[in-house]
């Protein structure tokens, strides 16, 4: 079995490409696969821990990684209806342009 | 009551409402003006007449006929201020006597003042001064009578001044008005001590009035400063009032100036009413100066002191009379000469005496007055005698009235009103020898001096020849328009048949006024001293003419820059009367140096003291202030504003966090997700 810290390593990198997208790119779509990808890497984490961890204890780890993914589908549902309706509003995807909430 | 008394108020109010109505009507409305107020005037004339009928009517034996009518005022807390009017002989004869003259004044006006541009201004004037009159006449109250006293002063001061463009009318309307208020400031004090004394002010109101016996037994029987009886010294301060209207010495500085006016005003007020009211003052409140605890009234204090004012007033303006030249001034010391007969008559022989003299002096002294305006406008405005002469030839309508006014005047025995008034003063006044024979002497100079400055006036306007065509550049005098010379004829025929009303013979003017029935009785006539006071009074006035016909009938100058006879004679005497002897330079040397000096004592000190003083507590309010100022603008401001302006900074540096870039947020907060990291991993 593929020891606990690959996993780790991978979830990581997977983070932090998605953290890093999500800062430096100017398409709100981007950002919003950045966000994806840093939920996944959460997921892979839940499923690494609950198949290293003392078994027999339930499929709580499961149970987490399918709620989250569930959840995720209806957040990447509703942050695409945001984008498409800041688009119709102001015909750009730049987030940059988009700083109506200024102080 | 009677129908005359209920009505009697239409007597003043209506010139009073004219007064009002002129007074809204635009200058050109002449017409409508002079229509009112000579309208009036007719109402108050009947109203007067119908009065003096029912006065007539009644014949009471003892007392004379009186009926007043009493109102409240207002109400000051338990007492009340009462007016009212009364009507009795003297105010039936007055109200007759103003309205009557003041009618004829009125009418003569509308030819005098025709070319006069504030012709309406003049009549709303005019009507106010007549109401003011004859609301003082009818007055049944002290305070009613000072009313209308002070409003009687007030349209003086405005138709004195009324061509005020002329700084001699303007100056003369301030001095006639402030001389006058010296005396009323007397009448004030004394009215109010009398009604601190009696409780009320009214004349009569059955047996409770100041004048009826129960109040006046009062202020008898009260003593004063210097054992002097209160009734006294009140009479004396009201009798400064009289002195100051009457033109009596030492007030009488103020009526010759007063012919700056229009010559109808000097009619009317400078001859017939207003400064004959000082006269009527002292005849309504006669019981009052007459009051004694005991002993004939004729010995009254303030009776006393009336004979003295007037009869030395009599003869004072009269000699200054002598030397004028100015047609009007020598009318004017005339009268006040005549007003000093006047307060002598009321002095020696009761009320009725001098208010017959009155009553005959208003009527002549008014014609005279009439016929000099009428002489002054056929002469284009001269009024210096000295540049008439000989205006009998062109105004002989004007001559003849003139002559009867000024032989009315002088005392031209049996046929003119003047010799009956002056007789039965200078009969008074010798029965008056028990106290004093002066006021005879003297009454009997001043009637000497009438004569002769009166015939002096006429042969140097009517006589010789006429010496004022260079000075008119070549303009011939003419006789005035009708409606000018009727007045005139009307005047005449008053100063004419009046007299006959109170000889000797027949003494009703006496009897009616004190309330005796008079009869006919040709033998008081040769009674002991009535035919010699006659007598003598009619050589006096005989050797008066006759001293001034030979003086100056006969040679008259035919030069106006020739000296007069007198001059020539006695230059130094001539000119000290001409100088009115030097009277108004006394007082401008004595009491108006006082007041200057007083003003500027009080200007010095006002400038220095009390000046340095508020200066001094303004200028601690300043410091004080300022420090105030220093303590606001560095401390209080200096720590809000240093507050504020934290807060604004801090909250500027806080906004630039709210720049509402998503991105910027999502960096926050993985650096601070990495920070978590590395700490959690720490410990």
């Amino acid at each position: 079995m593929t020891p606990l810290p690959y996993y780790l390593v991978l979830s990581s990198l997977l983070f932090i490409i998605g953290l890093a997208g999500a800062i430096t790119r100017r398409n709100a779509i981007i950002v919003l696969i950045g966000i994806e990808l840093m939920l996944n890497a959460a997921n892979l984490n839940f499923i690494a821990f609950w198949r290293h961890g003392v078994s027999g204890q339930g499929n709580a780890g499961l149970m987490f990684a399918l709620f989250s993914i569930a959840i995720a589908a209806a957040e990447v549902a509703v942050g695409l209806a945001l984008i498409i309706a800041i688009y119709r509003h102001r015909k750009t995807l730049d987030l940059n342009r988009v700083n109506s909430l200024k102080g | 009551m009677s129908w005359a008394i209920q009505n009697l108020f239409w007597a003043p109010l209506a010139p009073f409402l004219a007064a009002g109505l002129i007074a809204i009507a635009r200058r050109q409305q002449r017409s409508y003006a002079a229509a009112l107020a000579v309208g009036a005037m007719t109402i108050s004339l009947f109203v007067s007449v119908a009065a003096l009928v029912t006065v007539l009517r009644a014949h009471p034996q003892t007392a004379p006929y009186r009926e007043y009518f009493n109102f409240v005022w207002f109400q000051l807390g338990d007492g009340a201020l009462q007016l009212g009017w009364v009507l009795d002989p003297l105010t039936a004869l007055m109200s007759v006597m103003v309205s009557l003259v003041g009618l004829a004044i009125f009418v003569y006006s509308i030819g005098y003042m025709a070319h006069d541009e504030n012709f309406t201004r003049f009549f709303c004037f005019m009507s106010l001064f007549a109401g003011a009159m004859l609301g003082l006449v009818i007055a049944n109250s002290l305070l009613l009578l000072f009313i209308c006293w002070e409003l009687v002063g007030v349209s003086s001061y405005l138709l004195i001044g009324f061509w005020h463009q002329r700084p001699a009318a303007a100056a003369a309307a301030k001095k006639a008005f402030i001389t006058t208020r010296i005396g009323d400031m007397g009448f004030l004090l004394g009215m109010v001590w009398l009604y601190s004394e009696t409780g009320t002010l009214l004349f009569y109101n059955g047996g409770k009035g100041c004048l009826e016996a129960g109040a006046l037994g009062r202020v008898v029987s009260g003593l004063t400063i210097g054992g002097m009886a209160v009734s006294t010294a009140i009479a004396l301060l009201i009798f400064c009032g009289a002195i100051g209207k009457s033109g009596q010495l030492p007030l009488h500085v103020w009526l010759p100036d007063a012919m700056e006016g229009p010559t109808p005003v000097s009619a009317l007020i400078h001859a017939a009413t207003m400064v004959a009211a000082g006269v009527f003052l002292v005849a309504r409140l006669f019981p009052l100066f007459a009051a004694t605890s005991g002993g004939p009234a004729i010995l009254a204090t303030p009776l006393q002191v009336v004979t003295w004012v007037g009869s030395l007033t009599a003869v004072f303006a009269a000699l200054i009379a002598v030397a004028q030249t100015d047609i009007k001034r020598i009318l004017a010391y005339s009268t006040v000469s005549q007003l000093g007969f006047m307060m002598m008559g009321i002095g020696v022989g009761g009320f009725a005496v001098g208010i017959f003299h009155l009553i005959t002096h208003a009527f002549f002294k008014a014609l005279l007055f009439l016929g000099a305006g009428s002489v002054i406008h056929g002469c284009n405005g001269q009024q210096d005698i000295r540049f008439m002469g000989g205006l009998r030839r062109f105004m002989p309508l004007t001559f003849a009235t003139y002559a009867i006014g000024m032989m009315a005047l002088a005392g031209v025995p049996l046929f003119f009103s003047g010799f009956w008034s002056k007789d039965e003063i200078l009969h008074s006044a010798l029965k008056y020898s028990e106290v004093s024979q002066w006021p005879f002497f003297l009454g009997l100079f001043g009637a000497l001096l009438t004569a002769f400055y009166m015939t002096r006036q006429m042969c140097y306007v009517f006589f010789g020849q006429y010496r004022g065509a260079e000075k008119a550049g070549g303009a011939h005098p003419h006789e005035s328009p009708p409606v000018m010379t009727v007045p005139l004829i009307v005047l005449s025929v008053g100063a004419v048949m009046l007299g006959f009303l109170g000889t000797p013979a027949w003494p009703w003017f006496d009897s009616w006024l004190t309330g005796h029935h008079a009869r006919l009785d040709w033998g008081a006539l040769f009674e002991k001293h009535t035919l010699s006071v006659m007598a003598l009074s009619a050589a006096t006035v005989a050797a008066g003419i006759a001293q001034a016909w030979w003086l100056y009938g006969k040679r008259l100058p035919a030069n106006p820059e020739t000296k007069d006879i007198l001059e020539e004679a006695f230059p130094r005497l001539f000119n000290l009367l001409r100088r009115k002897l030097f009277v108004d330079e006394f007082y401008e040397a004595t009491l108006i140096r006082l007041n200057r000096w007083a003003a500027i004592v009080c200007d010095t000190f006002d400038r220095f003291v009390w000046q340095g003083i508020v200066m001094l507590a303004a200028y601690t309010i300043i410091g004080v202030s300022w420090l105030g100022r220093f303590t606001d603008d560095y401390i209080v401001n200096g720590g809000f504003n240093g507050g504020c302006e934290t807060i604004r900074k801090g909250g500027g540096w806080m906004s630039t966090l709210q720049s509402g870039n998503v991105q910027s947020w999502l960096r926050t907060i993985g650096l601070a997700l990495a920070a978590l990291v590395i700490y959690l991993s720490w410990a």
